[in-house]
């Protein structure tokens, strides 16, 4: 018990000096970027931006000028704009479906490593069934049988991130389980739930965070992976994966159709992961763990 | 070792059971009735109905995942409505498409990975390898689409260096064969060298401050001899490891590479039959590569309780 009081004092006295250094301008470059494109996302209905949908068959992939800032695509529609809109869709998926990940996987490992026992292993045998299949494969397979819309992606890719989810907080909890306050809330007769809902949740909640952001970035990619092969989002709406995809047909003409997406997601899915990543280091005891 | 094998394999069993009842119900539970797909537009009600009884989709659910599974286990996974093929003719056709191309992806990553990773580990902290753990952070930022495109744009539109998409097979032109493997296997390297090398580069790292590695520089060994033989003996296993688990994700990683590429590999089959709603197909393969995925990660477990007695003995 003495040795490990001493290291939570330890972990308590390194952790803001640690918090200090790490945040550089790259974290602060990448929440800038987040910001920015969650910012523009969000407020694309009120920007004053041509429709993403009307086509003009005159002006097919028009360099960039005063009326359409980054040009127009093969069926004439603005890019600029059909970048914004696109962001919502990505940023939709991306955003919702590590919540529903975080959400049922983070209940699950959090249930799992507290109560341990046959549940524990119930939950980490059927985890690893959903494991078993290749995520992308999974996806493919199920949007073909449930037709492709926002809602279906969504849930899809929501599910495939319970397991991650479920491990992080159950190894979480595993460890925390066995510290002295919790304990010591058990001595003082809490129950079951005061203990899972305020002595454990506060101190999941970082690491699960951390992984969260890490979540939108993979969720970004996956997303656009099935919108580039044109089995995500169903036309005419625009995702930065189907831009990807319809810029490709014309990347002899106008690479340009397909590297501003491209370019766009690449950003935003490393603004993802830097801010994950710092965010894990933070909460990561380990040192230098990869 | 025998006993961790054999508690391991029985584990497996119900692992396998669960995907194959899985994969059997998203196939049959979500809509779109199978007689209707196949007879499209000549869909009458008796005609689906007599289709139905004669594929057995009246009887009950759990009879048919029963009768399927005792067909799979048999080896016998359905027959294309479409193309009259079995799907093992489908996999056997396509298989070794996707195996030359895993295999190739993972040398061009281990030729990236490794020497990035020893030279990293050399001077770690250096100006080096800062600057190559910072781009091997960017390229797992990078999806396999967009190096794709990218490689597309360089080698096959601006240099023509070489094809965009294309195969022939192995048999009739080595050479062109090759050149039509060198883009996709280049992509998806891109996106395996990072793994590598971070993993290798700080194992490097713990094994060059050991003392035996002190004392062959204290002998005046050649540092290149230190670095290939001394230094990277004790990884070699862990390289191993994460070659295994690579492959075991490239299994479905491949199929958009296989895609954009034009490869008639597995995923191509895949992708293929969920376009043409092929469901007999896709339901075979996606077992397939469900099951192959989990007999890897079966073989890579092995191959850590091999390199590392503590998980064998259950103490890790």
């Amino acid at each position: 018990m003495a040795t490990l009081e001493l290291s939570i004092n330890e972990d308590v006295a390194i952790t803001p000096v640690r918090r200090a250094r790490r945040l550089g301008p790259l974290f602060w470059a990448a929440a800038v970027w987040t910001i920015f494109i969650l910012l523009l996302a969000a407020f694309a209905g009120a920007l004053p931006l041509p429709s993403p949908t009307d086509m003009d068959m005159l002006e097919r992939r028009m360099a960039p000028s005063g009326l359409h800032w980054l040009g127009t695509d093969g069926l004439g529609r603005d890019e600029l704009s059909r970048l914004i809109y696109g962001a919502q869709i990505s940023l939709t998926v991306g955003l919702c479906a590590p919540v529903i990940g975080v959400t049922i996987g983070g209940a699950l490992g959090m249930l799992a490593g507290y109560f341990r026992g046959r549940f524990e292993s119930l939950v980490v045998g059927s985890m690893d069934v959903l494991l078993a299949f290749p995520p992308l494969v999974l996806a493919l397979a199920v949007t073909a049988y449930l037709g492709q819309s926002l809602l279906n992606l969504t849930c899809i890719l929501g599910v495939l991130g319970i397991p991650a989810f479920m491990r992080v907080a159950r190894a979480a909890t595993l460890t925390l389980a066995r510290r002295e306050f919790v304990i010591a809330a058990e001595a003082l007769g809490a129950t079951h739930a005061r203990i899972l809902f305020r002595e454990l949740l506060p101190n999941v909640f970082l690491p699960l965070l951390a992984f969260f952001l890490l979540g939108v970035a993979v969720t970004i990619v996956v997303e656009g992976a099935l919108s580039f092969l044109g089995l995500g989002v169903p036309p005419p709406i625009s995702s930065w994966g189907s831009m990807i995809g319809e810029g490709r047909e014309s990347l002899e003409v106008a690479p340009r159709l397909a590297f501003i997406p491209a370019v766009t997601m690449f950003l935003t899915v490393l603004s993802f992961n830097l801010i994950g990543d710092t965010l894990r280091a933070l909460t990561d005891p380990r040192q230098g763990a990869l | 070792m025998l006993g961790f094998v054999a508690r391991r394999l029985f584990y497996l069993v119900p692992v396998l059971i669960a995907v194959s009842l899985l994969t059997f119900l998203i196939a049959s539970l979500l809509p779109g009735d199978l007689a209707y797909v196949i007879l499209g537009d000549q869909a009458t009600p008796e005609k689906v109905e007599a289709l139905r009884h004669d594929m057995g989709l009246d009887q009950p659910i759990w009879w048919r995942y029963l009768s399927w599974l005792g067909q799979v286990v048999q080896g016998d996974f359905g027959r294309s409505f479409r193309t009259g093929q079995t799907v093992w003719q489908a996999v056997a056709e396509r298989l070794p498409v996707s195996l030359e191309l895993m295999l190739l992806a993972e040398i061009a990553g281990l030729a990236i990975g490794v020497p990035v990773a020893i030279a990293c580990a050399v001077r770690s902290g250096g100006a080096f390898d800062r600057f190559m753990t910072g781009s091997a952070f960017g390229m797992l930022s990078v999806p396999t689409f967009l190096s794709a495109i990218l490689l597309i744009y360089l080698f096959a539109v601006e240099l023509r260096w070489l094809p965009a998409t294309g195969y022939v097979p192995f048999e009739e032109d080595p050479a062109g064969n090759l050149r039509f493997f060198v883009l996709p296997a280049l992509t998806l390297a891109l996106a395996e060298w990072p793994g590598i090398m971070r993993v290798l580069r700080s194992d490097m790292i713990a094994t060059l401050q050991e003392d035996y590695i002190a004392l062959a520089k204290a002998k005046g060994l050649k540092a290149s001899r230190i670095l290939f033989v001394h230094a990277l003996k004790p990884s070699s296993l862990t390289l191993i490891t994460i070659t295994g688990i690579n492959i075991g994700r490239l299994i479905g990683g491949a199929v958009i590479v296989e895609t954009i590429f034009a490869l008639p590999g597995l995923g191509r089959l895949l992708v293929g039959a969920i376009y043409t709603r092929d469901l007999i197909i896709l339901q075979g393969v996606v077992l397939f590569v469900a099951g192959g995925f989990v007999l890897m990660n079966f073989i890579v477990d092995m191959l850590y309780a091999v390199l590392d007695p503590r998980i064998r003995h259950g103490h890790a």
